[in-house]
């Protein structure tokens, strides 16, 4: 069946038992087992929610009255209700709040997260992570031991969950489960909750990732290495997913209430409307690093804005923004190199390349970087 | 059927034949080099050898205990002097003749003008977690 649309049911089918009587985290537990459970057979039940809720209140009785005797007496004034349909109501957003809560670590919170929002398997996040199944397994029970306390319907932190749900998007990708569609996806879920209509970072997160999601073609090689914005093959950018980030970003900003998401797809937009690189409007760009340096003064901000200036007012104004920021803020020093060899000092950008080669984070970086130098050597010489 | 490590230094093996730095070869040779390494990993995912590979940082850090309450101690960043690890591959094969032939195979690598670079690579046998009965 449709893993999308059967991951859609999992936090329904939660809150249902929950609602039934199940703590959170005993239905959570109930509920994965019986997901594990319909993943494994072939045919598919009619109604798979009635299924999964069936199967799952069941494996919570069933695991509750093998523990204490004391706990199976509370548990008797919990009568089951009659099968049949479930309410279709989508009680999605307390679940949001409860797996973002903010007396989590951001991995865990991750973790609960895509298990019981997203619906994905253990060993599917323990693969998109990169982790053995076990260690994930522990750090989803360890996440429900720190909420325990806490209740499905306390209200919550919207700010946390688009911060969990951001970090999601900007793992990437890794084994079979993508999870900038899976951010992405749950994102979508969360800007249709009618309540938080009135939260346009919200929709601005949305748009946010569409507007990055869409470049994704373009931004590596088939073998993987790095494609800089300037030198992307922009008829490979997704205009479906651009025009839609647009459209959802301008709702956002009709609002009135400008934040650091809707800042960062307004940035994301005005690269997205630039047929080449030599159209980027750069001057409005600052502009929109200014509005998101008021929300969110990060030295990484203050990086891609001395960026931005380079390009909007030339290499020294980016230069001499850039020796405002803190000499720790990663991609410093290849920030420097970029705007040093626009400045025309090759041999320095190479050193500065190489420099910033060897304090590259991920192996796609660090291999980009080293071709950059390699690059300028061969042409300084 | 063995586990092995194929260790790449930065810093600390003997010298290689074609010993030019990263940084002195052109774009295309960098390239290439790339190239050869990912097709080497994905061979052997083909013939079911692979088990990982992880590249590492080019920093980092000594750090030990300092007694009770002491934060711990850091001896920072490495020595222009100390042999540094550059990454690793564990391969699960029949054999050590195997993991010598795929450890050649890997040093023979292209480099600077497109030749071998012939370094060396350190190949250490993982011990077994298993207890094998010997009588």
């Amino acid at each position: 069946m449709d893993a999308d649309r059967l991951r859609d049911l999992i936090p329904q089918v939660i809150a249902v038992v929950v609602r039934r009587g199940a703590d959170f985290a005993s239905a959570e537990d109930a509920v994965q087992d019986a997901l594990v459970q319909l993943l494994r057979t072939d045919d598919e039940p009619r109604d798979p929610k009635g299924w999964l809720v069936t199967v799952a209140w069941r494996k919570f009785l069933d695991a509750t009255r093998s523990e204490s005797a004391r706990q199976a007496r509370e548990l008797r004034v919990h009568t089951e209700p009659p099968p049949g349909q479930a309410v279709d109501v989508d009680d999605t957003l307390p679940l949001y709040f409860l797996c973002a809560h903010p007396s989590l670590t951001p991995a865990s919170a991750v973790a609960l997260t895509l298990r019981a929002v997203g619906g994905l398997t253990t060993k599917q996040i323990a693969e998109a992570y990169l982790v053995p199944e076990s260690t994930m397994a522990q750090r989803i029970s360890r996440a429900k031991r720190t909420i325990g306390d806490h209740r499905l319907d306390e209200p919550g932190d919207v700010g946390v969950v688009l911060r969990v749900l951001y970090l999601v998007f900007n793992e990437g990708y890794s084994g079979d489960v993508d999870l900038a569609a899976e951010a992405i996806r749950l994102t979508r879920r969360l800007a249709a909750q009618p309540s938080l209509a009135g939260e346009p970072e919200v929709r601005g997160l949305l748009a946010l990732m569409l507007l990055h999601h869409a470049r994704r073609a373009a931004r590596t090689t088939a073998a993987g290495a790095l494609v800089p914005l300037a030198e992307q093959d922009r008829t490979r950018w997704d205009t479906a997913l651009i025009a839609e980030g647009v459209v959802v970003l301008r709702g956002a900003l009709s609002q009135g209430r400008p934040g650091e998401y809707q800042a960062q797809a307004a940035i994301a937009a005005l690269h997205a409307d630039a047929q080449t690189a030599d159209e980027t409007d750069w001057p409005q760009i600052v502009e929109w690093y200014d509005e998101l340096a008021a929300h969110t003064d990060s030295p990484v901000v203050r990086l891609n804005r001395a960026v931005a200036i380079g390009e909007a007012d030339g290499p020294d104004a980016g230069l001499a923004a850039l020796a405002e920021v803190d000499e720790a803020t990663p991609r410093r020093t290849a920030a420097a190199a970029y705007l040093t060899e626009k400045a025309g000092d090759r041999r320095t950008a190479a050193r500065l390349y190489a420099e910033a080669a060897a304090a590259a984070t991920s192996v796609a970086e660090r291999d980009h970087l080293t071709k950059q130098a390699a690059r300028l050597r061969h042409r300084a010489d | 059927m063995a586990k092995y490590l194929l260790l790449k230094h930065y810093r600390g093996a003997p010298a290689a034949v074609n010993d030019a730095p990263m940084h002195e070869w052109t774009p295309e040779e960098i390239d290439a080099h790339m190239q050869y390494m990912a097709d080497f990993a994905q061979r052997l995912q083909g013939t079911g050898e692979f088990v990982e590979e992880h590249a590492l940082a080019m920093a980092g850090t000594f750090v030990r205990y300092d007694g009770e309450g002491k934060p711990p101690v850091t001896d920072g960043p490495f020595a222009e002097t100390k042999d540094l690890i550059a990454g690793w591959m564990v391969i699960d094969v029949d054999s050590q003749e195997r993991a010598y032939a795929l450890a050649g195979e890997l040093s023979a690598a292209p480099g600077k003008d497109g030749k071998p670079i012939h370094e060396w690579l350190e190949v250490r046998p993982l011990l077994s977690e298993q207890l094998v009965s010997t009588d």
